[in-house]
């Protein structure tokens, strides 16, 4: 009894309830920070760029003239770069990664299921950087010789596919974009192919579908909310990725109707030029820039999720994404 | 003290077993829609089903019975190959459809389960409308387009018993619908192939009580044009509406074994089998 | 529609039937097996790049010398390398601490409103390009520090490795038991004790191997570092002054006119390359063994 009352003295609120404050406080702090980093990008960007908001107004992207010489700053090349490669890489990216997620989970054997997964998700271990070497070396070459002539070719009387084949260029930027999303893609992909119910499968197999019709009638049907999802993620990826397109994109900004031809992107021309940016409106014009991109990008993040909850709102199809 | 055992059982089985003369020509054998011959089901090194040998009646609803875990779901998912989707299943014997082996090398398996229809234990609607779900099937095989489609829809939501109360709302998610009502769904959808055999695995079991009556009607309804297997845990819904039972149980081992196979009333009166009067009294499982 | 007499009209169960479905069905599966063989394509290709041209220039000097001048001879990158070390170390540091408390709020302390944005904005904040993230620290620190930095280039990167660590700490604090919560409070240890003594060793190693790989996310990132660590061709002891990295010199090199640089980028690739893939291999390796010890 005597233990008991000296326990009951505890009770009474003192050491470890500053401890508790001081605990709870340091952690409550951490996870603000997380909104201070997101409020202060914004408003650090916008401030920033001030200068060429004002200057420019809603000129900024609609001008086609970037001219550091004459103090005359446009995005719309950029803004065009930046759509171009990204479009590119998710069309190439949806269609291989969805059918690398569905050979995933569908067709693979279950014990090798697990180690290929594995190896699709390396491919986002590889840093930007060495894609871009990769592909001014490896790739780039390749287009040149092989891929655009034969595009040319073939479907040489499409403008898309027309003009003369130098390797490097938009095509170059939206390959290697869609090989740095394909992971993405595909890791969302598999999730959420993976949660469509056996049950669902079954019912489809019970009717007398092949793999295919099970696959195409009721898996991609169910799944295609995430799917939508997982595409949103990967191109907002795109949108942002800098390095790898910088090092293949040529750095030409213009609007073009040839894919084979040289561009320039958002993120690109302010790695290119930022540190080299020598007044203070250049520099206000590339801080705009960046607003532009984050802005595209965190809409796209937003929308992403709030079109995602707004499509399985009723159905069984949830997604984290 | 044997007697009174017997009689809840007896109490619920009472319209059949008092069924009338008429009831009794009806309930005759019939020639076998489908037959497994020396059936072996075998999971990678797992004996699950040992030489089942049972004729599966035209026309009629053949119930199979018995304890948890004696191959009844097994046995149901040999009839219509759906154990081709997990690998490492074998299967030994024959499986006779029209006398067709539907275990033979020249068969594909989507070609035998679009003429074996099955319902599943849990009600399982595709996420479309009322009307995309019973079309899935024959859009699928190209069976009817247009207005064809509509009527085949519409008739096949009928035979389920299920039109009333959804011809105002076709186009509406399937979701929307009550248990029941999803579970009646899916029957019309497999039934939108015109089957030769329907397959039911325990089609009432995630039911309450009126919607279970309801597919049970729907059953008897359905068996004066169908050819019916339904696995049930259930002796009673066993009783109430199969003209067949066989009962299954599993050995030590614990693979599955056929005991006896005999018409409905037999079964539940004088089974010929010790173990099955054990069972259907209610001594173990 | 009485199947009495259909079974004689219904075709046969042979194979004749399904021609045209069948084949789409074996089209279809192909072109999805294609697509997985498509989608390794890359990895095979770049690994076996960044091995045949990067491994004849892999040699002591490249880890031991500082960049020379292209005519002065075989140069390396002894700095960047300790640069980038330096830089990932602090950035690893601050990102894993920071991370993991706000993953303990959100798993222990988050419920309301406040928990919901944070939540969300961390998701918002992970597919934040990671230029706007440079630009950002540029303003941050490297204007009223008056110089680029190591300090720099290491915020840079703990603020693209955040919301990973935030996100998987509380995804690994929400998988323990509550039984072992339970437990801990039952004893009348205060809850932040529970969380630091029980919780968090529970879910250490999932938190490890989440860490492990937003390391080795961030230890192959350029654009960050652009406008933060800036770039060095010297040796750097300060940790506020302009310093080097790995990836800022092969993309210097890369980009390049000169094939002796080619030559060093490819090498310093192959570098990189291992090291994040043992990273983030290890950390696989390591939750997969975990795993199975648990069961």
């Amino acid at each position: 009894m005597a233990q008991a009352t000296g326990a009951r003295e505890k009770l009474t609120r003192s050491g470890s309830g500053n401890g508790e404050r001081l605990f709870r406080g340091v952690v409550t702090a951490a996870a603000l920070l997380v909104l201070l980093i997101v409020a202060g990008l914004g408003v650090d960007l916008v401030w920033e760029s001030r200068q060429s908001i004002a200057r420019f107004g809603l000129g900024f992207l609609s001008s086609q003239r970037w001219d550091p010489v004459h103090q005359r700053f446009g995005a719309l090349p950029y803004i065009f770069g930046t759509i171009v490669t990204s479009l590119i890489a998710i069309a190439l990216a949806l269609f291989i990664g969805v059918g690398a997620a569905l050979c995933l989970s569908e067709i693979a054997p279950e014990r090798l299921q697990t180690p290929l997964a594995t190896l699709v998700e390396l491919l986002a271990a590889i840093p930007s950087v060495v894609y871009g070497l990769w592909g001014i070396f490896v790739l780039a070459p390749c287009l040149r010789t092989t891929v655009e002539p034969f595009l040319h070719n073939t479907l040489g009387f499409i403008p898309l596919f027309s003009g003369p084949q130098i390797g490097i260029g938009l095509l170059a930027g939206g390959v290697i974009l869609a090989i740095m999303i394909l992971p993405t893609v595909a890791a969302i992909s598999r999730d959420v192919i993976r949660a469509v119910p056996r049950e669902q499968r079954e019912a489809a197999y019970a009717l007398g579908a092949t793999r295919w019709e099970v696959i195409s009638g009721v898996v991609l049907p169910y799944a295609r909310s995430g799917i939508l999802g997982a595409a949103i993620l990967g191109l907002g990826r795109a949108l942002g990725e800098t390095i790898a397109v910088t090092m293949v994109i040529g750095g030409r900004p213009q609007i073009t109707h040839s894919l084979f031809s040289l561009g320039y992107t958002i993120a690109a021309v302010i790695a290119n030029e930022f540190t080299e940016a020598t007044y203070q409106l250049y520099l206000s014009s590339l801080f705009e820039l960046g607003l532009i991109l984050l802005l595209i990008t965190m809409i796209l993040n937003v929308c992403a999720r709030l079109l995602v909850w707004r499509i399985t709102r009723g159905s069984p199809g949830t997604v984290t994404v | 003290m044997m007697e009174s055992q017997l009689l809840p059982v007896r109490a619920g089985i009472v319209p059949r077993v008092a069924a009338t003369a008429a009831a009794a020509i009806r309930d005759a054998p019939r020639a076998a829609k489908m037959r497994s011959e020396h059936l072996n089901v075998y999971y990678g090194g797992f004996r699950a089903l040992i030489d089942i040998s049972l004729d599966i009646p035209e026309r009629q609803i053949l119930a199979i019975i018995g304890p948890s875990g004696c191959g009844k779901s097994t046995f149901l998912r040999t009839l219509n190959r759906m154990h081709d989707l997990a690998p490492g299943t074998r299967i030994e014997g024959t499986i006779l459809l029209n006398g067709e082996d539907i275990y033979g090398a020249s068969v594909d398996p989507a070609q035998v389960r679009a003429r074996v229809g099955m319902v599943f234990q849990r009600p399982n609607p595709f996420p479309k409308s009322i009307f995309d779900n019973v079309a899935f099937g024959p859009r699928m095989h190209r069976r009817a387009k247009g207005g064809a489609l509509a009527d085949l829809v519409e008739h096949s939501l009928r035979s389920a018993a299920l039109w009333e109360e959804v011809k105002h709302k076709l186009h509406q998610w399937a979701y929307a619908l009550s248990g029941g009502q999803q579970q009646r769904l899916c029957i019309a959808r497999a039934l939108a192939m015109e089957p030769d055999v329907l397959l039911m695995d325990e089609p009432a079991s995630a039911l309450d009580p009126i919607a279970t009556l309801k597919i049970e009607e729907l059953m008897q309804e359905l068996s004066r044009r169908y050819t019916i297997v339904i696995v049930t845990h259930n002796m009673q819904q066993a009783a109430r509406v199969a003209h067949r039972t066989a009962f299954f149980m599993a050995n030590e081992q614990r693979a599955g074994f056929l005991v006896e196979c005999s018409d409905t009333a037999t079964m539940f009166t004088t089974p010929a089998d010790k173990r099955t009067e054990d069972y259907i009294t209610g001594r173990f499982g | 529609m009485s199947s009495a007499s259909a079974p004689a009209a219904r075709p046969s169960l042979a194979l004749a039937s399904l021609q045209r479905r069948r084949l789409t069905n074996w089209l279809m599966l192909g072109l999805i097996v294609l697509a997985l063989a498509v989608s390794l394509v890359p990895l095979v290709a770049v690994l076996a790049y960044a091995i045949v041209n990067g491994l004849p220039g892999l040699s002591a000097t490249l880890f031991t010398r500082l960049p020379r001048p292209v005519d002065v001879g075989a140069g390396g990158m002894a700095n960047s390398m300790v640069g980038s070390l330096v830089i990932v170390a602090i950035a690893a540091l601050l990102g894993t601490a920071l991370g993991i408390a706000g993953g303990i709020y959100l798993a222990e302390y988050g419920h309301g409103k406040l928990a919901f944005l944070v939540r969300f904005f961390a998701d918002v904040l992970s597919g934040v390009p990671s230029i706007a993230i440079g630009l950002f620290v540029y303003v941050l620190l490297v204007v009223p520090m008056h110089s680029f930095s190591a300090l720099a280039g290491a915020v840079a990167l703990a603020i693209l490795m955040l919301p990973l660590v935030v996100r998987t700490s509380e995804e690994m604090l929400k998988l323990v038991p509550g039984s072992l919560r339970e437990a801990g409070v039952a004893l009348g240890v205060p809850r932040w004790r529970v969380v630091l003594s029980v919780l968090l060793p529970a879910a250490a190693s999932g938190i490890i191997t989440g860490t492990l790989l937003a390391v080795a996310r961030i230890a192959g990132e350029t654009a960050p570092l652009l406008f933060t660590a800036f770039g060095n061709e010297f040796w750097q002891r300060s940790l506020v002054k302009p310093i080097d990295a790995v990836p800022l010199r092969l993309f210097k090199y890369a980009i390049g006119p000169y094939d002796a640089w080619h030559t060093l980028a490819q090498s310093a690739a192959l570098v990189l390359i291992l090291f994040v893939l043992l990273l983030s291999i290890g950390a696989r390796y390591y939750a997969g063994r975990n795993r199975l010890q648990r069961q």
